[in-house]
């Protein structure tokens, strides 16, 4: 297929990866980027984009996306929840295995991988599992799936309760050079929590998630890292303690990086209250010192990157009383918005950061394409609206599912183009 | 046009949204209800054609049929759906079987249902009244309030009151409704029990928290005391029901020991010789059984005022009907 050159003008180019900030003109020929300038010539056949007021960036990735297929297309696909990624800037996305069946074999990954070419949004890079079935019990094909587009492996949503399994995944992993992922919770203290424990769950009377349940676990892995020499990536990190593990675990040089969700960042126990299942998701939401430390941990680089745990559930299944309901937010479309306007605008993070945390940083723990616009590098690219000012309308969503905590909330800042391969794979319609 | 603003709103859900008023609206309208089961004709006319389901999706004797012989003592039409016999154990969501009901033209849901919450969830859902009769562990307040009514009943107040609700709290709905609604009355509240069975930071609501019976006896006016469910035992919270009794049981042995006369409550069923010894589950100190003949009562109220009766004319009943 040939792909028309396209040439971006004027924008104003934030790229950490080469410590760029200012306005240039970006070409993308064949897929990839061509020229990174002031006063690229004109191109033939080149589509324009008038970058003036826009920001250019590298593609945003999302390192941790549930996109449900196979086993769940009720809640979610590849394709829609590719073109959900595109739409809210993402130009890649990292697919969680607890499929049904879960993504824990070679065929399985090739078939995700397939399905994401097919589709042609925003690139679709499958996790495999860690475990056979996500059973926790015997290591997967980690090389035959890695072989297949594997980028790590992790038994998301599933944690690994037994150690001496995670010590042998962290060692085997290494031959492949992929990091090991974990959800880290111990099931033994989360029990059958519904939410965080805390006030909020004592007045409720839900069942509660104590913070020692995933602080036990990133210790562990912390551990289990060192003793291994491995890569151990920390999911969705919601708890003060967490961070501060991570950040130590960091100082002493070990191999661990940790991400931080956009609810966890935003939000705390409180918007349980009234039992909205909309506020549901595992980790729970926790207490304000723990999200004022996912902020810190996000700001200071403790939590490497931004990624959204895009969780789709039906509408049916949300619409139950509370400890009925399944743990999860949709976040693709949100994200952007919510980091630019809560961080970005606030002052407590410049633009380089914020994309060094949802585009370099992910391409750079998962070893993906991207996360820079050098010339030669993948066309991939997110141009973003830092003006634009909208309300999140879950109607309007292209995920299948609706269920976000953000409803209502007014934003600024918007994806313009999203461009992946040097193909413009959504717009945003101007009126 | 001037609606009056209804007493307790659409529903009645739990006693931590309610004020203070409301609640001593509800209790002081109880005692105008309290004499139409003492009659020979128990029954008012004051819920006449009004249509009444008792949806409980879980198993109960005692608070279904105390809701039962409230309603039937109003007029009221009322139908029993009780979880075995529902849709529900052939799939059909919560939503739906509430829409199916509102179709068929009802006037409130009497529901009990394992999960907490599930009672706001039908409330917010359809535009019938609907009555929390146990959610999950977060609320009974019809057990709240009629332990609150036989307390001012026994003791002639609530204000300043010393109240230990004794037992399992973590898994109980009565306590919670105790705790909000003896806090609005201004009694002070206090728990003790194990603390596997204690919800965290309750010192935050303004409970205190006493770690051995015997301190919690030794403060108290009035304890409240929780049925132990056998199966935490399974879940581990305790080692044996025999260590419970000994260390939590409520015995004569230990209310002789406390300083004052102690009121005894249980919301019952009770487990003689595990929470409570039988000589006190029928010593001179309880009022288990003026608990339950007050339950009615309370229903009574809460029905007639949900349903948009004025507390102001409710000592009309007392006349109205009378044979």
């Amino acid at each position: 297929m040939i792909i028309r050159p396209l040439l971006i003008r004027g924008g104003r180019v934030v790229d950490p990866s080469q410590g760029l900030d200012e306005v240039l003109d970006l070409l993308l020929v064949n897929g990839a980027v061509s020229a990174l300038s002031k006063n690229v010539g004109p191109a033939a056949e080149a589509r324009e984009i008038d970058g003036n007021g826009l920001i250019v960036m590298p593609g945003l990735i999302d390192a941790h996306v549930h996109l449900r297929e196979p086993g769940q297309e009720h809640k979610e696909t590849i394709a829609s929840g590719a073109r959900a990624a595109a739409a809210g800037g993402f130009t890649a996305v990292c697919a969680m295995p607890n499929t049904d069946p879960p993504i824990d074999d070679p065929a399985t990954v090739g078939f995700v991988m397939a399905e994401g070419k097919r589709v042609g949004v925003a690139r679709v890079y499958p996790m495999g599992a860690i475990s056979v079935g996500m059973k926790g019990e015997a290591l997967t094909e980690f090389g035959e799936m890695v072989e297949a587009g594997a980028v790590a492996v992790t038994d998301d949503g599933r944690p690994v309760m037994d150690s001496g399994l995670m010590r042998m995944a962290l060692e085997y992993a290494q031959a492949f050079g992929i990091p090991v992922v974990d959800h880290p919770e111990d099931l033994t203290l989360s029990r059958d929590g519904s939410m965080n424990e805390g006030l909020v769950s004592s007045r409720l009377g839900l069942r509660g998630k104590p913070n020692a349940a995933e602080d036990i676990h990133i210790v562990r892995d912390i551990l289990l890292a060192e003793l291994t020499g491995g890569r151990i990536h920390l999911q969705h990190v919601s708890t003060r303690q967490g961070v501060d593990a991570i950040r130590r675990a960091k100082a002493r040089g070990l191999q661990v990086t940790g991400e931080a969700s956009p609810h966890h960042l935003l939000l705390t126990d409180e918007a349980v209250d009234g039992y909205r299942t909309e506020a549901k998701m595992n980790p729970p939401l926790r207490s304000p010192e723990d999200r004022d430390a996912v902020q810190e941990g996000l700001l200071d680089g403790t939590l490497d990157m931004v990624a959204t745990d895009h969780a789709p559930h039906h509408y049916d299944e949300k619409e139950a009383a509370f400890d009925d309901a399944p743990n999860g937010v949709v976040g693709l479309e949100t994200a952007l918005g919510l980091i630019h306007t809560h961080f970005v605008l606030t002052g407590r993070m410049d633009l380089s950061t914020m994309v060094e945390r949802m585009s370099v940083a992910p391409a750079r723990v998962f070893s993906l394409p991207g996360g820079t616009l050098r010339v030669g590098s993948p066309g991939d690219v997110t141009v973003f609206d830092p003006q634009g000012e909208w309300v999140v309308d879950p109607v309007r969503f292209l995920s299948k599912s609706r269920n976000t905590p953000f409803a209502g909330w007014t934003l600024k800042g918007k994806p313009r183009y999203t461009v992946v391969g040097g193909a413009v794979v959504w717009e945003e319609k101007q009126k | 046009m001037n609606q009056p603003v209804p007493v307790l709103g659409k529903d009645l859900i739990g006693l931590e949204p309610l004020s203070r008023e409301q609640i001593l609206t509800i209790l002081d309208t109880a005692e105008h209800f309290k004499d139409v089961s003492e009659r020979k004709v128990k029954k008012v006319p004051v819920l006449r054609g009004k249509t009444i389901v008792n949806l409980f999706f879980e198993a109960s004797t005692r608070t279904r049929i105390s809701f039962e012989f409230a309603q039937k003592r109003l007029s009221a039409d009322t139908v029993n759906i009780t979880a075995s016999a529902s849709s529900v154990v052939k799939g059909e969501t919560l939503v739906d079987t509430a829409r199916n009901l509102e179709a068929m033209r009802i006037d409130m849901v009497v529901m009990r249902h394992a999960s907490s919450g599930a009672a706001k969830f039908l409330a917010e859902r359809i535009p019938s009244h609907v009555i929390n009769a146990g959610d999950g562990r977060h609320e009974h307040p019809t057990q709240g309030l009629l332990d609150m009514l036989t307390i001012r009943d026994h003791l002639g107040r609530l204000e300043g009151l010393r109240v230990c609700i004794v037992g399992d709290v973590l898994h109980s709905r009565v306590a919670r409704s105790n705790i909000f609604g003896l806090l609005k009355l201004g009694a002070e509240v206090a728990v003790s029990g194990p603390k596997t069975l204690l919800p965290v930071r309750m010192e935050e609501l303004g409970v205190q928290v006493f770690p051995r019976v015997e301190e919690a006896l030794e403060w108290a006016h009035v304890i409240n005391v929780l049925r132990l469910q056998l199966e935490r035992m399974k879940g581990g919270y305790i080692p044996s029901l025999r260590e419970y009794n000994r260390f939590y049981g409520i015995t004569k042995a230990r209310l002789d020991a406390a300083p004052r006369d102690i009121l005894v409550l249980h919301p019952g069923p009770m487990n003689r010789g595990v929470e409570i010894d039988s000589d006190v589950a029928d010593g001179p100190n309880q009022v288990i059984l003026k608990q339950v003949t007050n339950g009615v009562a309370v229903r009574m109220a809460v029905l007639y005022l949900l349903a948009g009766g004025k507390p102001e004319i409710a000592h009309t009943v007392r006349e109205a009907g009378e044979s």
